[in-house]
């Protein structure tokens, strides 16, 4: 091994310098060019830049690729390494404008995800009907059962010992005060923090969202069984519709998620746990995001309509008209052609 | 850097060119220093914002006060929920904590990250941290935080917290969800090859046999490269004092010199050893 190669042929020094010569202005031109692109956008890039990046990219992941073979100095491997690494991400990030992808959203990705939640949303829907029946049976049986169920702030004087008007004195002529539409935005605040909640807590196999779910029926069930005997049934009923019905199929169906969440974790059938539990976090997250806009709905819908109008044959139409429009938007036939 | 380093942390990414870029995971303290910076944004805007709104309630009241409130209780959801979803789905990937600390998301399975993909990584922070910190909150300002409800919600916490620090991908249950993994991106600068450096200062009386160059490998070689470019005197000193001693080296001292001399010389072996195929690992790889 003593034997000395020539200068000439594959000598380490010469091969080495040759090669960071002759590629170091296109790693340099591709660092500039991703520097541009990250801190502005491409719109920054005229058509030759554009069309100079794919060229640049594939030129530094060979010269990676030489230099892992034939060189030991680490910090041009290291660095060529973090810059492919950017380029990658940027040529393969996610390029469509804000613009189209809302439109996507809207159009296609948020009904679609709804619609692979059916099953769930029918476990969900039978679940919240199960706690209503459940706390309205108990409740007309024994009103004491009231206080444990709903809790006193929300109550607030509508219990057992409230008379036929004063209940029906909460239910009309709210119109005229002031701080509703603040009373409005807090509730979409709050119950979007609840449905994410019920959307993160279907993690553990979904017993958590389950319980959200019959929990929240319960509340439903107590409030009629305290209202109906009153013979207010059918104005709780118009009282609630007026936003009810988008807020409810709101949180059931982020319960629907959270369940989809947890099954997947406990039955994940051909896929690998991990695969099955981000496939369904995945398809879910479009749902939640969709989620938190009918809660913003229903947040409006109750600011403004429900403590203005008083009839409730009005509230019943609105609350209805709601229900439809989302079922329709949802689960309605649509031509099939769409890829992407 | 040592971890940065850190084989173990080290993932094959292929692109679809079949390169594998070889990302390093973000560390557990890397993360957790992105969230402290990232918390600290959150929360240091959400206090100007609402003196601001304070101050504009105060002074209008009536129907501008009540606005104030709506677009305080507004901003506070988007600042809760929007603030990680908004930047992770940006051309970074990454909020700025953890662009700060030099990292980024990334799609576990080399594919595009997709908005779902964020959504689902961050909506799940709500029960990691959020829901703890809030009932823990809750009970305490009730007055009702008993030592059962504090251990409860302190166990809560901890099983997420340590959640990344009990698998080897380091994945937070957000991350699990949805298929994603951080990864430091650090920005690295193309330095100067230390080959040739100083040669012309060190004239002619470095020069080194076979078998002095053969005493290391290429792990050592690297070591070097690191202890030359640190150039930290103290540092330099003692090691080039251990390969002297190691190689039996009679020739003139010179710490920087003689580093930097046989850095060259032992790189130059080993790449040639590089063209004929043999990778000798480290100083014990002898074949």
């Amino acid at each position: 091994m003593n034997a000395r190669l020539p200068v000439s042929a594959g000598d380490p020094v010469a091969t080495a310098r040759r090669f960071r010569d002759a590629h170091e202005g296109d790693w340099r031109r591709l660092e500039h060019l991703l520097a541009i692109a990250e801190q502005r956008s491409l719109k920054a890039l005229d058509d030759d830049e554009l069309m100079a990046l794919p060229v640049l990219y594939r030129q530094a992941l060979s010269s990676l690729s030489v230099a892992r073979e034939t060189s030991l100095d680490r910090a041009l491997v290291e660095y060529l390494e973090s810059l492919c690494a950017r380029a990658y991400f940027f040529l393969y990030g996610v390029r469509t404008s804000a613009g189209t992808r809302l439109a996507q959203f809207f159009l296609h990705d948020w009904p679609a995800a709804i619609r692979a939640l059916w099953p769930e949303t029918i476990a969900a829907l039978l679940l919240t009907l199960a706690g209503m029946v459940a706390a309205y049976v108990l409740v007309a049986h024994d009103s004491t059962w009231f206080y444990s169920i709903i809790p006193a702030d929300l109550a607030s004087g509508r219990d057992p010992t409230a008379s036929a008007a004063q209940l029906r004195d909460t239910l009309y002529g709210g119109g005229g005060q002031d701080g509703l539409s603040i009373f409005a935005t807090f509730l979409f605040t709050h119950n979007a923090q609840v449905a994410i909640l019920a959307f993160a807590l279907g993690f553990a196999f979904g017993v958590p969202s389950a319980l959200l779910l019959v929990y929240n029926g319960c509340m439903m069930g107590a409030f009629f069984a305290l209202f109906v005997p009153h013979g207010l049934g059918v104005a709780l009923g118009g009282w609630l519709a007026i936003h009810g019905t988008t807020e409810m199929l709101a949180i059931i169906l982020s319960g629907a998620a959270g369940l989809r969440i947890g099954r997947a974790i406990a039955f994940p059938g051909q896929r690998s746990r991990l695969r099955a539990a981000s496939d369904a976090g995945k398809g879910s997250a479009t749902a939640m995001a969709g989620v938190v806009v009918m809660l913003m709905v229903a947040g409006l819908l109750e600011g403004i309509g429900r403590q203005r109008i008083d009839a409730d044959a009005i509230r019943y139409m609105i609350g209805g008209a709601m229900l439809l429009l989302w079922l329709a938007y949802f689960y309605a036939p649509r031509k099939a052609g769409r890829h992407g | 850097m040592a971890e940065y380093r850190d084989p173990a942390m080290r993932r094959r990414f292929v692109t679809p060119e079949g390169v594998d870029l070889g990302l390093t995971l973000a560390t557990a303290g890397d993360r957790a220093a992105a969230f402290m910076v990232d918390a600290a944004i959150i929360i240091g805007s959400l206090v100007l914002f609402t003196i601001g709104l304070a101050i504009v309630g105060a002074w209008f009241g009536g129907a501008t006060g009540r606005f104030a409130i709506i677009i305080w209780l507004l901003g506070f959801f988007v600042a809760r929920n929007g603030y990680f979803i908004l930047f992770e789905m940006g051309a970074r990937a990454a909020t700025p904590g953890k662009r700060r600390a030099g990292l980024r998301v990334v799609a576990r399975n080399g594919g595009r990250l997709t908005g779902d993909a964020v959504i689902a990584r961050n909506l799940m922070r709500e029960i990691e941290v959020f829901l703890p910190l809030s009932f823990l909150g809750y009970q305490a300002g009730e007055g009702l935080a008993d030592t059962a409800t504090t251990l409860f919600g302190l166990c809560w916490s901890g099983l997420f917290l340590f959640f990344p620090l009990l698998n080897k991908d380091r994945l937070r249950i957000g991350d699990l969800l949805a298929g994603t993994w951080v990864v430091r991106a650090p920005k690295t600068e193309l330095t100067l090859d230390l080959i040739g450096q100083g040669a012309a200062r060190r004239g002619p009386h470095y020069i080194f046999t076979d078998a002095q160059l053969d005493a290391y490998g290429v792990l050592e070689l690297q070591t070097l490269e690191d202890v030359i470019r640190q150039s930290d005197w103290t540092t330099m000193q003692q090691v080039a004092e251990t390969i002297r001693t190691k190689i039996g080296w009679t020739g003139p001292a010179g710490d920087v010199d003689f580093l930097q001399a046989y850095y060259q010389a032992l790189r130059l072996r080993l790449e040639r050893g590089l063209l004929f195929g043999r990778r000798r690992m480290d100083k014990h790889d002898r074949r």
